[in-house]
């Protein structure tokens, strides 16, 4: 099993606050994930410190095969590399169309002169449309993104993820606001995602955990608490204590 | 591809066609070439209120679409007009010492000469030498490639200090003032080379061209202010409307979200920042020569002020709004302060548009702001959705941008 991402002795303090102590974290490169833990564990915070946002005090982060070290490099950049994030709230270009959203996010050069000089040719819009078909939005390519229910922004969110082509999705609460049908799509999407890159989910809802069927950590202040499959993680004590608040 | 890019955007044809039309018709009744009714004076001052217009929409790409509110493109703007304007004052000079010298027994030799230029052109700030910024005063070419590349270099330099350590929003918008604060006060000192307070002057005659009535010179510079101000126009619509535009408009609205599609966002407001400033320094190059004299009270940080103000008010966010914006505003300006308004007589108090004029479109900016951001340009969406009323993701312009259609209507 080759390791696309490890995370190792990762801390990051807020104020004096240590919302991430100590944690290891390794996921391979084509493997799903679900993190769980409650309010305040530290889930998104972790995805803010692996995609750039948040510079950690102390610890490593190695990528790929080469196993170089993300801490240092801008946030383009990491997303360069090939980490793609879904934000907790959806967020997509709510003043462009579907298509604009999804033509920004589709795997092209990303500099500022290819850019400039790209007009999308005919290829890119099919692939544009076949994601689009995907998630549920081949109607809606030419309405403003701003218009479209909760539920398809965090698609059109989704969309511009696999767009992306990313070697590690971060999900961040894929399923809050959708109905149980959409839920069910969002699930096999990833799970069709995860046969050939690495997926890490980070949900509330178990129902939908078990659907993804893998490999659960449990965080907990700031630090993996428990590891392994769901149902080990929920016979574990600690964890029960954890989710009831004692 | 071009023919597509123009059918996509008819408000660019629309745009060109009310330039062309314009230009005729000023022509049409100029004394230069037509009837005489539009009188020489008049004519320089649309000729640079379309320089005006120019300059306004490398403000409203940086403002409107990136959400950069640069307060010192009009900084960017003076220095395009000082660069020609050294080459424009020097060969002037030149010609008149050197038809001075001709009466004279012995020919003046290549140093005299430079003396004599150097004396008429500094005498003023007590010098009589050629400063070294002046080195290339005496080529066309290279005081026109200046034009582009002293605004161009300043905003690359300022640009990349700036966004790399991430200043945005107020505080790039005060760094911005502060280097038009800088930029106006070292111009204003003696030593500075090029004149201090005094500025550069008689930028209207054409070297070479002394026979040339200014009638006819004025309709030129409309002529390539109009053509400069087309070409800007459709550059602009062109950079704005294809993919480069959808991340300028991402930046604007939620800069994070663009970083992790993996853009790096400094590195687009860099060539934006400083693609602009080259815009509004061959604004500045045609708008001085029709205003004939540049002084450094031109590049005051109020300037640049105003240059928001006008793209506020026309709409920032559509390049058509901004043109609207810096017509309408500087002509009224215009007219309110050249004491042609007529003042209002309340029997108590007599309201003096000199004076008052600036409250009113500091007012004016105001309610703009708060009741119809989308500015005089919004009005074209009223109009299109009289025309086809069930249009659905219309503009919502920069401050709603982020409200759904739908919440924004309620
Ligand atoms: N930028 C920040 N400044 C200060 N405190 C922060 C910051 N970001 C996160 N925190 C704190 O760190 C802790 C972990 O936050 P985080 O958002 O990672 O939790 P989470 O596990 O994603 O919770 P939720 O399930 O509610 O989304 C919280 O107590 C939060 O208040
Ligand atoms: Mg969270």
């Amino acid at each position: 099993m080759n390791t696309l991402l490890e995370v190792s002795g990762v801390s990051v303090s807020f104020d004096g606050f240590r919302a991430i102590n100590n944690l290891s974290f390794r996921i391979a490169s084509a493997e799903m994930r679900a993190i769980i833990g409650p309010n305040g564990a530290g889930k998104t915070t972790f995805m803010d410190i692996v995609t750039g946002k948040t510079k950690p005090d102390e610890g490593r982060i190695l990528w790929g095969e080469k196993s170089v070290s993300l801490l240092g490099l801008s946030e383009a950049r990491i997303a360069r590399e090939g980490v793609g994030r879904k934000f907790q709230k959806p967020t997509v270009f709510e003043d462009q169309t579907v298509q604009e959203n999804l033509l920004m996010a589709l795997k092209n050069k990303r500099g500022p002169f290819s850019v400039l000089l790209y007009r999308a040719k005919n290829d890119d819009l099919a692939r544009v449309e076949a994601f689009a078909e995907e998630i549920g939005l081949a109607d809606a390519l030419m309405r403003k993104s701003g218009e479209l229910s909760h539920g398809q922004k965090q698609w059109l969110e989704i969309g511009m993820l696999l767009a992306q082509e990313p070697r590690l999705l971060l999900v961040d609460e894929p399923a809050a606001g959708m109905t149980p049908a959409e839920r069910e799509h969002t699930t096999n999407i990833l799970v069709e995602a995860a046969k050939t890159r690495a997926v890490v989910v980070v949900e509330h809802d178990m129902e939908f955990v078990r659907r993804l069927d893998c490999k659960v950590t449990v965080l907990h202040e700031g630090s993996v608490l428990a590891e392994g499959s769901l149902d080990h993680v929920t016979a574990n004590k600690d964890v029960v204590d954890v989710y009831l608040g004692r | 591809m071009q023919n597509s890019f123009l059918a996509r955007n008819p408000s660019t044809l629309i745009f060109l066609a009310a330039l062309a039309l314009f230009t005729i018709v000023v022509t049409l009744l100029s004394e230069g070439l037509g009837m005489g009714f539009v009188s020489t004076s008049f004519v320089k001052t649309l000729g640079k209120t379309l320089c005006l217009g120019l300059v306004a929409i490398s403000m409203d790409l940086v403002w409107g679409y990136a959400g950069i509110l640069s307060l010192g493109h009009f900084a960017f703007f003076g220095l395009g007009g000082y660069m020609i304007g050294m080459w424009l004052m020097y060969e002037r000079t030149r010609d008149v010492v050197v038809s001075s010298l001709a009466d004279a027994p012995i020919p003046a030799s290549a140093q005299e000469l430079n003396d004599a230029i150097a004396t008429q052109i500094f005498g003023v700030v007590g010098s009589a030498e050629f400063p070294l910024i002046w080195a290339f005063s005496d080529s066309l070419v290279l005081q026109l490639a200046l034009v582009v590349l002293v605004p161009g270099l300043l905003a690359l330099a300022f640009g990349w200090l700036a966004f790399r350590s991430r200043v945005a929003g107020v505080y790039l918008s005060i760094l911005t003032q502060a280097m038009t604060l800088a930029l106006s006060l070292y111009l204003f000192q003696n030593d500075s080379g090029l004149r201090g307070n005094n500025g550069l002057s008689g930028l209207q005659n054409l070297p070479g061209l002394t026979d040339v009535p200014q009638a006819l010179v004025s309709l030129w510079f409309l002529w390539g202010s109009a053509l400069a101000l087309g070409l800007g126009y459709v550059l602009a619509a062109w950079v704005v409307s294809g993919k480069f535009g959808s991340v300028l408009r991402g930046i604007r609205d939620d800069e994070a979200r663009v970083r992790f599609l993996g853009y790096s966002v400094e590195s687009y407001k860099l060539v934006l920042f400083t693609g602009t400033a080259c815009m509004a320094g061959i604004a500045g190059a045609l708008y001085y020569p029709q205003a004939g004299i540049i002084n450094p009270a031109e590049i005051a940080p109020i300037a640049s002020i105003y240059l928001a103000v006008w793209v506020a008010i026309g709409g920032r966010g559509r390049i058509y709004g901004a043109v609207i914006g810096a017509v309408f505003v500087s002509l009224l300006s215009s007219w309110f302060t050249g004491g042609r308004a007529p003042n209002i007589d309340l029997g108590f108090y007599t309201i003096q548009w000199v004076d008052w004029w600036l409250v009113v479109l500091g007012l004016s900016f105001v309610l703009v702001t708060l009741f119809a951001p989308k500015g005089i340009g919004g009005l074209f969406d009223l109009i299109s959705s009289r025309i086809m009323p069930d249009r659905h993701g219309a503009d919502l312009g920069p401050d709603d941008g982020a409200l759904r259609e739908r919440e924004a209507r309620e």
